[in-house]
């Protein structure tokens, strides 16, 4: 039986995890080799590394650090931000990355998606959409979720996903940051029109967030958290028993 | 030393630096003397079976290893690495493998359940047969590992040495004699997947 996958997020800036997260038995808390370390043995089944450097020298310090995390870590990476071309594909992939995530890259260039799945195999390329509800529909934000592209969401990430995209992240703006659980009316919709993994993200605040997603939307297949995890508010270890409790397939460690 | 063979398929960084967890020695070549005298080899692999059985039969490399395998080499397959060792594939059209382990890479799709998600993709819970393989002889039966497919390995039932299950018992690992397979990725599941190489890596009793 395939398991529901729990990934922790990290955003890392100049080569350092952004987000205060303090845990027990982590000498250096920004670490973003040591944190990886901590969710690999803890649980996690996925890392996502998103780069929010804007320089080039950030840019260089981000894949030394993926280099070393890949060298570490033995479980899938996935690596965002700032991926624009296939160069940027090329780069993060070579460092050990094992899939990437878009975002405005394929808003600015429709042509991304396609020329990167057939380069790299769509298992290789992940859709993240940030959206938010406007007027009663679902649309599709840009730069952070700071810019209404005007697009509508559903269709675009199934176009996303016809275009060659193996997996979509979909972080709904409405539910981030409140912790009061996932988006799950946004993820029906979207799981009701692509047959790929699809990845919540957004909202979580407690580990029954995560047993209603799972229980409610059975077509997603993994939950994605940030602060949660990095704070200690859940534990993965504890997450991963109960939703073993609740019949949820989970992979203990 | 293991030799990981290099014909230009695929991202080897994880698959080295697992190794070199393990304290393993491995070296990334295509160079026949190399293969010949490594301990043991690992044929990796991502992408698509024709192409991949294409250039590994090009650069000769498909000839070198069925003849090391036949003089008893450790080998072991991972994901289309494993597949390749079958008679054929039936991945877009009809391909021939290297013939080492008796049957055929089918799609997934004809066997599993209409509905669930191609590629079968995530972490997966491994079953052995009645009687555990060396290979697994740090792993407890239940334990997961990472599977990125949508081909499976079909009528090789003698060879099969773990199963997932996924709307069916779709083949997990192969093995027969010095020649074994696994269909999941070893170097991306965690320390499941570390003691699995680790196990080849030391010897696997029944070679």
């Amino acid at each position: 039986m395939i398991t529901k996958r729990i990934i922790p997020c990290l955003d890392v800036r100049a080569g350092r995890v952004v987000k205060g997260v303090n845990f027990e038995g982590l000498t250096d808390v920004s670490s973003p080799v040591e944190l990886a370390r901590y969710y690999s043995e803890n649980g996690a089944d996925e890392l996502v590394f998103y780069d929010i450097t804007a320089s080039a020298e950030g840019r260089a310090l981000f894949t030394d650090i993926l280099r070393e995390v890949a060298s570490t870590i033995f479980i899938p990476l996935t690596v965002g931000g700032g991926i624009n071309t296939l160069a940027d594909f090329d780069r993060v992939l070579k460092c050990g990355a094992d899939k990437v995530s878009v975002n405005s890259g394929a808003i600015r260039n429709p042509d991304l998606i396609p020329a990167a799945a057939e380069r790299y195999g769509s298992q290789c390329v992940v859709i993240s959409a940030d959206v938010k509800r406007v007027d009663g529909t679902f649309r599709v934000f840009a730069k952070g979720g700071r810019e209404n592209t005007g697009m509508e969401a559903i269709s675009w990430i199934r176009r996303c996903v016809e275009n060659g995209a193996g997996e979509v992240v979909l972080n709904s703006i409405d539910t981030d940051g409140v912790k009061k659980g996932f988006d799950l009316e946004m993820l029906a919709a979207v799981c009701d029109v692509v047959n790929v993994p699809v990845i919540a993200s957004g909202g979580a605040g407690c580990i029954e967030d995560f047993t209603r997603l799972f229980h409610t939307v059975p077509g997603v297949d993994a939950g994605l958290a940030a602060s949660i995890f990095h704070f200690g508010e859940v534990q993965i270890r504890d997450l991963k028993r109960a939703m073993a409790a609740a019949g949820i397939p989970a992979r203990l460690v | 030393m293991i030799a990981i063979v290099d014909y230009g398929v695929g991202n080897l960084f994880s698959l080295q630096s697992s190794l070199a967890a393990i304290g393993a020695e491995a070296q990334v070549t295509a160079d026949p003397a190399v293969l010949r005298l490594a301990d043991r080899i690992i044929l990796p692999g991502v992408g698509a079976f024709g192409d991949a059985a294409q250039k590994l039969r090009q650069s000769g490399l498909a000839d070198l290893l069925v003849t090391l395998a036949r003089e008893g080499k450790p080998i072991l397959g991972i994901c289309l690495g494993m597949q390749l060792l079958f008679e054929k594939s039936f991945e877009y059209g009809e391909h021939e493998g290297l013939g080492l382990i008796e049957g055929e890479i089918r799609p997934i799709a004809d066997v599993i359940d209409a509905g669930l998600k191609i590629p079968h993709i995530g972490w997966n819970a491994l079953s052995f047969g009645a009687e555990k393989h060396p290979l697994f002889r740090y792993v407890e039966e239940g334990e997961c590992v990472y599977f990125v497919h949508s081909f499976y390995g079909a009528n090789c039932a003698p060879a099969v040495i773990a199963t997932a299950e996924y709307g069916a018992e779709l083949t997990a690992a192969v093995a027969k004699g010095n020649v074994m397979g696994c269909q999941f990725h070893p170097e991306k599941s965690g320390k499941t997947g570390l003691a699995i190489l680790r196990a080849f890596c030391e010897g696997v009793a029944t070679c």
